[in-house]
């Protein structure tokens, strides 16, 4: 039966070839067929929206390398706020945060501040306007930016691990995703004044990461360490829960980066811009593998023994220091940028834990603090970036980022209080603020 | 009777278990304990920081045997879960005043 059914099939196969064969000859000989006008528009919508669900898919990346660095007690807590962080900035980046970013000639003040309203797709079928079929359509760069508003939460939930109330978190993540991130975003990529500068961020080592970074920077020192995390100047170590979460996560986070950096490209209708596409791919994936092995060989080095987590945040190290500039650097540059990304968390995590800054995830020294190299290392490989103006824009989007976020962070500590009581954190935010437990067949710990 | 309390290293569990039966023992608990002695713990390392691990993982046996079984099991188990290295466990020989089968009632040597 089986093998009949085969037959047939092969049967059919040879003479769909042979029927298409003289129309293949006759299609090389007179090209007459026009290239459809829209082609760009449809390659680059459709590079945006594979782009846009690789870097939605960080989300669940960034959600398993929290829940494993976290202790059990702690784990569906850390798995609802990226549940909500997420699905708030869906919904708040639409209502305040895209216009915001790109306001196109609706500035509210030209270059700093952009517009007030709520994001409006295409009709159906592109009925009655004119898109522009230079670019892509409006609901694909939507999507894709988004994607990045989204990860810059996400950023700030695993520092703040284990200890933050959830409610006045999620506030946090309203301001951020609709109105800090926006803003300073569009500093850059709506075409702002950043941008007339000469700022160069390719997809976000600063817009993204270091936002993040510094966000989460001003709420863990405002928050304040976990109760005994330090103690007679002692740090005391609180591994996480299940490191084969985090290492999911961790990879999960690189697939996803092919289409945060490469989707950056913006256009995929020539071959040039194909071929830069791929060039981005590789050096990501480059920088990535560069970050790994540099922290495994140097904790191996410095504690005898590698140590698996750090190997997990030299990756993502490696990945935000190849983000500002993924295309001009040759593999081997890749390899050195992304290397010295690895290096740069191995010695910024105990140097955190020295300052009493408690960041559960290494969020502060792959985010920031690789995001700040990164974005400083473009001056090696693309002559448009100056290290003067490169600087300047690290300071002015720190800057602003730090102060808004550190007024958020107070106004919620004065009013509703930022922490859960030393009871709750004490019996896990599992119990004490969810009621209910990730691994309930396990006593928490 | 005696109640031979034994704590070994968890990898010797089925070895030592194999022993006890072959010198006439017919049951014993077994619940996975934490706790410290010569061995007292080790160092490891997370994220730059070093700390100390000060309870050991170990099984605890608690075996009920007639008197005159009592040495010969102990030989037993000590054979068994020697490795030499530090953290082979300690055997522990009480005595033990009653004991009953739940199902049927019966008592003392009868009951073990």
């Amino acid at each position: 039966m089986r093998k009949d059914k085969m037959q047939i099939f092969s049967k059919l196969g040879l003479a769909a070839v042979l029927l298409a064969l003289p129309q293949l000859a006759a299609a090389q000989e007179v090209d007459a067929t026009p290239l459809n006008p829209d082609i760009g528009f449809i390659f680059t919508t459709f590079m945006f929206l594979v782009s846009g669900f690789l870097v939605f898919f960080m989300a669940a990346g960034f959600a398993m390398l929290e829940a494993g660095l976290v202790r059990g007690k702690n784990v569906a807590m850390q798995l609802t706020k990226n549940m909500a962080l997420f699905s708030l900035a869906s919904l708040f980046f639409y209502i305040l945060g895209y216009n915001l970013m790109y306001p196109g000639d609706g500035w509210s003040i030209q270059g700093v501040l952009g517009a007030f309203s709520i994001t409006e797709l295409e009709p159906v079928g592109l009925e009655g306007v004119e898109a522009d079929l230079t670019y892509a359509s409006v609901g694909s760069d939507f999507f894709f930016q988004l994607m990045f508003c989204a990860a810059t939460a996400s950023i700030v939930s695993g520092a703040l691990a284990e200890r933050i109330k959830l409610w006045p978190f999620l506030v946090f993540v309203i301001v951020l995703v609709s109105v800090i991130y926006p803003i300073q975003a569009s500093w850059k990529w709506g075409g702002g004044f950043l941008n007339d500068l000469g700022f160069q961020d390719f997809a976000g080592s600063t817009v993204v990461h270091s936002v993040g970074g510094w966000a989460a920077l001003a709420g863990a020192i405002i928050l304040g360490p976990r109760l005994g995390k330090y103690k007679d100047g002692k740090v005391n170590p609180m591994p996480g829960s299940n490191l084969a979460l985090a290492t999911l996560g961790t990879f999960i986070l690189w697939l996803g980066w092919f289409g945060f950096n490469g989707g950056s490209q913006l256009y995929m209708d020539t071959s040039g811009n194909v071929a830069d596409i791929s060039r981005i791919f590789s050096n990501t994936n480059t920088a990535a593998a560069a970050g790994a092995v540099a922290a495994l060989i140097l904790t191996q080095l410095l504690y005898k023994k590698p140590d698996l987590t750090m190997i997990l945040n030299g990756a993502l190290a490696g990945l935000v220091s190849i983000t500002a500039e993924p295309l001009t650097p040759s593999l081997i540059q890749s390899t050195m940028i992304g290397a010295v990304g690895g290096v740069i968390v191995v010695f910024a995590v105990p140097m955190l834990d020295r300052l009493k800054i408690d960041d559960v995830v290494g969020a502060i020294p792959v985010h920031l603090f690789a995001g700040i190299w990164g974005t400083l290392a473009v001056c090696f490989t693309n002559s448009a970036a100056t290290l003067s103006i490169q600087l300047t824009s690290i300071l002015i989007v720190g800057a602003f980022v730090t102060v808004a976020s550190a007024l958020v962070w107070l106004l919620l500590k004065a009013t509703v209080g930022l922490r859960v009581s030393e009871e709750a954190e004490i019996a896990g935010l599992d119990r004490s603020e969810l009621g209910m437990e990730a691994y309930p067949e396990f006593t928490g710990r | 009777m005696k109640l031979i309390i034994a704590t070994i290293k968890p990898f010797k569990l089925e070895e030592v278990r194999e022993a006890v039966s072959e010198v006439g023992v017919s049951g014993m608990m077994v619940s996975e304990i934490k706790g410290f002695g010569a061995q007292s713990g080790h160092t490891e390392t997370y994220r730059g920081a070093e700390y100390t691990v000060n309870f050991v993982p170990k099984i605890k046996l608690e075996i009920a045997v007639t008197a005159k079984m009592a040495d010969q099991v102990v030989e037993a188990i000590s054979k068994a879960a020697h490795t030499g290295k530090i953290g082979d466990g300690k055997i522990f020989v009480l005595d033990l005043e009653k004991a009953m089968r739940v199902r049927t009632g019966e008592t003392n040597e009868e009951a073990l």
